[in-house]
């Protein structure tokens, strides 16, 4: 699978605005964006740029104030929030800044995190667990707690939990942005062998030479794509 | 976990320590028997300083100027009586075979055991003869009958030494179960003129008036009081009534049961505050793994029933420990003093403390649930 087949997330005009205070913030203006199966689009700009905003609304994490998103063909804003978390739970991954594993649980038990709200056998889940840590080459550190492992170690945990579901997209927001440069480079390099691979890979970051990596770079300023 | 734990087991200790004083103290007042009244040497306030009545009485047990003639005089003089009996005091040891034990002995006549509401469970009590004949008969309290014989059914025809002179056992009291010397079980009782031979005694440490009815009650005391007075002082004797000194205590029992059920409140609503801010805190702090799980998929119904779950598994959980703590504990204390196991204690405290739990452990993840995971997941 190559870029330039069939579209998988659409957004169409769309808008995110935030109420603070009296003012109200446009984080995202009349954004489309069409995002194909095996791409690897960077999305970058200056902070309060709305890069996270827009990578939210894409993982279908957010909902858009205005506009429509379509995934794999279907206007999202029809579904409830359960059939939401299901296309979360199956389709997408997520990698963010903060690594967000859950303390004094084990590698093997973070990873295993998305399968439990799948269906999913106990026997397989542990296999497939496996398998993806194997794949981040943390096979080792499985019964480590996640407190325990080094932030590199802990953002290769995290993209494992966010491939053992085998999705179709991963979304990375910032993920390099804690780490020092050889876990960066680590982790770039895990994102294109998934590109590779033929998964598709959305990056928010403001290192331009991770957003060079990409072959798709989008840049954002004041909510609106400049490129 | 601990804070359920806590609140649950404070409060069963508390109430049953309440009540399980309240339960022995009424038990004892009401085992003296109906409708009495006491004769006590000297002069004594009762209603004023009921507590003290018992240690001023004793005192003034060897100093006592009421006679046995007094005795008589109330029960030929006083109407609306059913009986009344004269009690002497004295203190000894007894002994056989090899035990050897301290205690109080009463010199009375054959009416004590109507008087006191007690009576023999194996044996018989002496009769009017063997105190006319100033016989070397004794009566057991249960315990002295246990301590002596091992158990409180054998010892009957046994021979005895109390101080140096021999008696023979005729008889056992059945159990009361009162506390401290003032109880029967711990006492031996022989007849009064063998006591006043021994001891060579010839005043009377109590009398016993048990009136017929109740409403005679004050009309008796005053009658008793007139007889008395002709040969003794004002200060040479008191009168007290039961059923004021039972009124007196369960006034100041009320007050403690009070007390105690404030005090059990009280820690139930601290317990309950505790449980109330553990169980805030540890979900409210849990905001960013609920953003977490509903990114990776869970949908919000299954981050509920999560939360439930452990919030149930908690409360349900360190209220059943607590119960068993705060029983424990009870049956602990019990050892020392008389405690009493409320059930209805135990169902309030961990209705209350479980209630709280899953009240204050679902709420805040209820909330969270409803966040956009992104919004949770930002959460500080």
């Amino acid at each position: 699978m190559r870029a330039g087949s069939k579209a998988l997330i659409e957004l169409v005009n769309v808008s995110k605005r935030y109420k603070v205070g009296e003012h109200t913030i446009n984080a995202l203006d009349n954004v489309s964006l069409t995002v194909k199966e095996g791409e690897f689009v960077s999305i970058t700009g200056p902070s309060g740029s709305g890069k996270s905003t827009l990578m939210h609304i894409i993982g279908l994490l957010d909902t858009p104030t205005v506009g429509s998103v379509i995934f794999e063909g279907e206007d999202i804003s029809q579904l409830t929030e359960s059939k939401l978390a299901q296309i979360r739970n199956k389709k997408l991954g997520f990698v963010f800044q903060q690594f967000n594993l859950l303390e004094r649980t084990t590698a093997l038990e973070n990873v295993a995190l998305p399968l439990l709200y799948s269906e999913i056998p106990e026997r397989e889940m542990n296999e497939q667990a496996l398998k993806a840590l194997q794949s981040v080459g943390l096979l080792e550190h499985a019964q480590h707690f996640a407190n325990q492992l080094s932030g590199g170690q802990q953002q290769r945990v995290a993209i494992a939990r966010a491939l053992v579901n085998n999705p179709k997209v991963l979304l990375a927001d910032e993920p390099t942005g804690n780490l020092d440069s050889q876990s960066t480079r680590e982790i770039v390099e895990i994102l294109k062998n998934l590109n590779k691979q033929g998964r598709t890979i959305i990056i928010v970051t403001h290192e331009s030479d991770i957003a060079r990596k990409a072959k798709r770079a989008i840049r954002l300023k004041d909510g609106k794509i400049i490129r | 976990m601990l804070g359920v734990i806590i609140g649950v087991a404070s409060v069963i200790l508390l109430v049953s320590i309440g009540s399980g004083l309240r339960t022995l103290v009424t038990g004892e007042l009401q085992g003296l028997g109906s409708n009495l009244l006491l004769v006590v040497p000297g002069e004594l306030e009762v209603s004023r300083g009921g507590p003290a009545a018992g240690g001023g009485a004793l005192g003034s047990f060897t100093t006592s100027k009421i006679k046995e003639e007094d005795v008589q005089k109330v029960r030929q003089n006083v109407s609306g009586i059913v009986e009344a009996v004269g009690v002497a005091y004295a203190g000894s040891s007894i002994r056989f075979a090899d035990e050897r034990k301290s205690i109080q002995i009463i010199g009375t006549t054959p009416e004590f055991p109507d008087v006191r509401n007690t009576s023999v469970a194996a044996g018989v009590f002496f009769s009017t003869v063997d105190v006319s004949k100033a016989s070397r008969v004794v009566v057991l309290g249960s315990t002295v009958a246990e301590d002596l014989f091992g158990t409180s059914r054998e010892g009957i025809d046994s021979r005895v030494i109390i101080g140096d002179v021999r008696y023979t056992v005729i008889g056992i009291l059945e159990k009361t179960g009162g506390f401290g010397q003032t109880s029967v079980d711990d006492q031996v009782i022989v007849p009064i003129t063998t006591l006043r031979q021994q001891f060579n005694l010839d005043n009377i440490s109590f009398i016993y008036i048990q009136v017929e009815r109740a409403q005679d009650i004050p009309m008796v005391t005053r009658d008793v009081q007139t007889v008395l007075a002709a040969r003794l002082g004002e200060d040479e004797f008191t009168i007290i009534d039961q059923k004021e000194i039972l009124s007196t205590v369960s006034n100041i029992l009320n007050t403690l049961t009070l007390a105690l059920g404030g005090i059990a409140a009280i820690s139930l609503l601290v317990g309950g505050i505790g449980i109330m801010n553990i169980m805030l805190v540890s979900v409210t702090e849990r905001t960013r793994e609920i953003g977490l799980r509903k990114a990776v998929g869970a949908t919000p119904e299954v981050i509920l029933m999560q939360f439930l779950t452990e919030a149930v598994v908690l409360s349900v959980g360190g209220g059943i420990m607590g119960i068993l703590v705060g029983v424990a504990g009870s049956l602990l204390v019990g050892r020392f003093i008389t405690t009493t196991v409320n059930l209805w204690a135990i169902i309030v405290a961990f209705g209350v403390s479980a209630a709280v739990g899953i009240i204050f452990g679902v709420m805040p993840a209820r909330r969270a649930s409803r966040l956009s995971p992104i919004e949770a997941l930002r959460y500080e």
